[in-house]
């Protein structure tokens, strides 16, 4: 990449004897909405916590526009925050909340009336500069704190999960919002989710984190159409996951033999006898009440699952696991008790290496 | 409607009921009838001669009086002042501690709250006489020629007062400060202030209602306490609290002893008035 605004080489965050964040790789692109997903405790607002300077990093190198930025202080860095329970100052007003970073930089009068107004339009809460944070919604106090940061002009706005405490309407329409708003300004945006929905909806990419290391970033499509771990794969959207070993290799087509019985997936560099996983996409599966040819995935149907759009079939499997595939209806012509072939075209299916 | 309202009435009344009557009884009473006999005259014996007389009042505004009065505030600031300067760095520092490394130290700031306080002077007393071993470790080791005399001293009275008083700083300054948000904090720094202007725009102005609820309680029993200045101050040294207490006692002049009271209340319930108009302080303006 030429020229990242922000690049993590190697950074390592410890606390005690507790490795929190390991051996982390990430250029980020000027202009990108970078979401960093993963589960609590991953280690992705300890990576937030240290871009914005509030913790140091134990091992490597963190650099904004190519400067370290271990010798800044926080407020050197062209770069503000957006935190979780907004950290509004409750004492002040709307206006001087926003105002906040432009009198301590001492930006002329006029100049902060102009763009306190300005941001509060962007944001939709014009007529609320005289409000106090505590007579304010939840969405409003979170347009206040994006207003805040951004009235500062920074070159990347860092989020840490700036609408886990909205409502899940609230958050869907704020998720847009944000998006437009950040296409609008061009500003890098690095932002901190639990929530893969939010992560495919908003990013340009997604860095998914588990356990402190960075599983993969990729653009959302690939992450969701083929993530190349198996927590990816099962952490991002539904999957099927299965433990097997290679026996066959024609053309890019493995056959994998695994408890549950045999399967075809695509796959480049896998060798015959390789240990490795398979996950499918519940939309991609596809049942028939005969066998098809290499597959031998046997199952009894357990259940339908109705969810409005589609209709989830659970299936009990030769291992014990339970599987599950959708459609928009349920299927007409079989029945719970049924015995039926579980198959799928091979290239829908992805190959996963397995983890060292 | 309004034999619903009554309904409602009667839960809160059986609540506040008997702590009201306690009240009235033990403190609303009593108070008046200070008022009350602070407008009456003093007998020959010394008894309270029902007769209306604006005397006592007028007493108060007497030099002699009055300069023990204004001695008498002047000590409780300085005490007030000290205890906060003092109070809100430990406070600050305690609030930042791991929970239970917080409450170990709190517990050793209540001590010396615990213990009998008579006790604690009298062994201040002895420890800084002329002859007490403070004394005799500085003559012995030759820091000084001469015995210094602690006791009996304003200086000592006000160290009696500041250590007494602490803990009523402390305690209020450390609820309000450990309930401040640590991400307001980060938020002020994300934005460019120096850690000195954080302080001063967003923890000082958060954390004040708890600063004043620290005046409150520091300045209001500092003024009307006399063990401390009876004690320390050997008799010789006068605040308000022991003429109040001599009044009562010793000269039996109750009509003035309770007008100085009622002094302490007026100014008692300023106070208050100030605390509950002021408690929340605005930021400044900024356009």
């Amino acid at each position: 990449m030429n020229n990242p605004i922000i690049s993590l080489e190697g950074v390592e965050k410890r606390f005690g004897s507790n490795l929190v964040v390991k051996k982390m790789n990430l250029e980020i692109a000027e202009g990108e909405f970078l979401t960093l997903l993963g589960p609590s405790g991953c280690g992705k607002t300890t990576t937030l916590r240290m871009i914005a300077g509030f913790e140091e990093a134990s091992a490597g190198v963190i650099k904004v526009e190519g400067e370290r930025i271990e010798d800044k202080e926080p407020f050197q860095r062209n770069v503000n925050t957006v935190f979780q329970n907004y950290a509004l100052f409750p004492h002040m007003t709307v206006f001087n909340n926003v105002a906040y970073g432009l009198t301590i930089k001492k930006v002329p009068k006029p100049e902060i009336q102009e763009r306190v107004m300005e941001m509060l339009r962007l944001v939709q809460l014009e007529g609320f500069e005289k409000r106090k944070p505590d007579e304010l919604s939840g969405g409003q106090k979170q347009r206040v704190a994006i207003a805040r940061a951004l009235v500062n002009r920074p070159k990347v706005l860092l989020l840490d999960e700036p609408l886990g405490a909205l409502d899940l309407k609230l958050r869907k329409q704020m998720q847009i919002e944000l998006k437009r708003l950040q296409k609008k300004l061009g500003i890098t945006f690095i932002y901190v989710t639990h929530d893969q929905e939010e992560a495919l909806t908003m990013s340009d990419r997604i860095a998914v984190m588990h356990d402190g290391v960075l599983e993969q970033l990729d653009v959302p499509m690939e992450i969701y159409e083929h993530p190349k771990t198996k927590f990816v794969a099962g952490f991002i959207g539904e999957s099927n996951i299965f433990d097997g070993k290679v026996t066959d290799k024609k053309d890019n087509v493995l056959t994998v033999q695994t408890e549950a019985g045999m399967m075809q997936v695509c796959g480049a560099d896998f060798e015959v006898g390789e240990e490795m996983h398979v996950a499918i996409r519940p939309e991609y599966m596809d049942v028939s009440k005969t066998p098809v040819e290499g597959f031998d995935l046997p199952g009894t149907v357990k259940d339908f699952i109705y969810q409005g759009t589609v209709v989830k079939t659970a299936l009990d499997i030769k291992n014990g696991q339970e599987i599950k595939y959708s459609r928009f209806e349920q299927d007409t012509d079989i029945a719970e008790g049924n015995q039926v072939y579980v198959y799928w075209r091979p290239e829908k299916a992805v190959a996963i290496k397995k983890s060292m | 409607m309004n034999n619903k309202k009554k309904k409602n009435m009667l839960p809160a009344l059986a609540m506040a009921g008997p702590v009201s009557v306690w009240m009235i009884l033990f403190v609303t009473i009593p108070m008046l009838y200070i008022i009350y006999i602070s407008f009456m005259s003093r007998g020959v014996f010394g008894d309270v001669v029902y007769k209306f007389s604006t005397e006592s009042y007028k007493t108060i505004l007497d030099p002699t009086y009055f300069k023990v009065i204004l001695k008498s505030l002047k000590a409780a600031a300085i005490t007030t002042i000290l205890c906060l300067l003092l109070g809100y760095p430990l406070a600050y520092i305690i609030a930042h501690k791991p929970k239970d490394t917080a409450a170990k130290l709190i517990t050793l700031i209540m001590i010396p709250f615990w213990t009998n306080s008579l006790m604690r002077l009298n062994s201040w007393l002895l420890l800084f006489q002329t002859s007490g071993p403070i004394n005799n470790f500085l003559v012995g080791t030759g820091i000084v020629k001469e015995p210094i005399t602690f006791i009996y001293t304003d200086g000592l009275v006000l160290i009696g007062l500041i250590t007494n008083m602490l803990p009523f700083a402390v305690l209020p300054l450390y609820s309000t400060i450990e309930k401040l948000d640590k991400s307001l904090i980060e938020a002020s720094a994300d934005l460019g202030a120096s850690a000195a202007t954080t302080f001063m725009r967003v923890t000082l102005p958060i954390t004040f209602p708890g600063i004043f609820s620290a005046i409150i309680l520091v300045f209001i029993p500092s003024l009307g306490i006399y063990t401390v200045t009876d004690m320390l101050g050997g008799g010789k040294i006068l605040y308000i609290g022991n003429i109040i207490k001599n009044q009562f006692g010793a000269i039996r002049n109750w009509p003035l002893g309770a007008a100085l009271s009622v002094l302490l209340i007026v100014i008692t319930m300023l106070l208050i008035f100030i605390y509950t108009r002021f408690a929340k302080i605005e930021d400044m303006e900024v356009v």
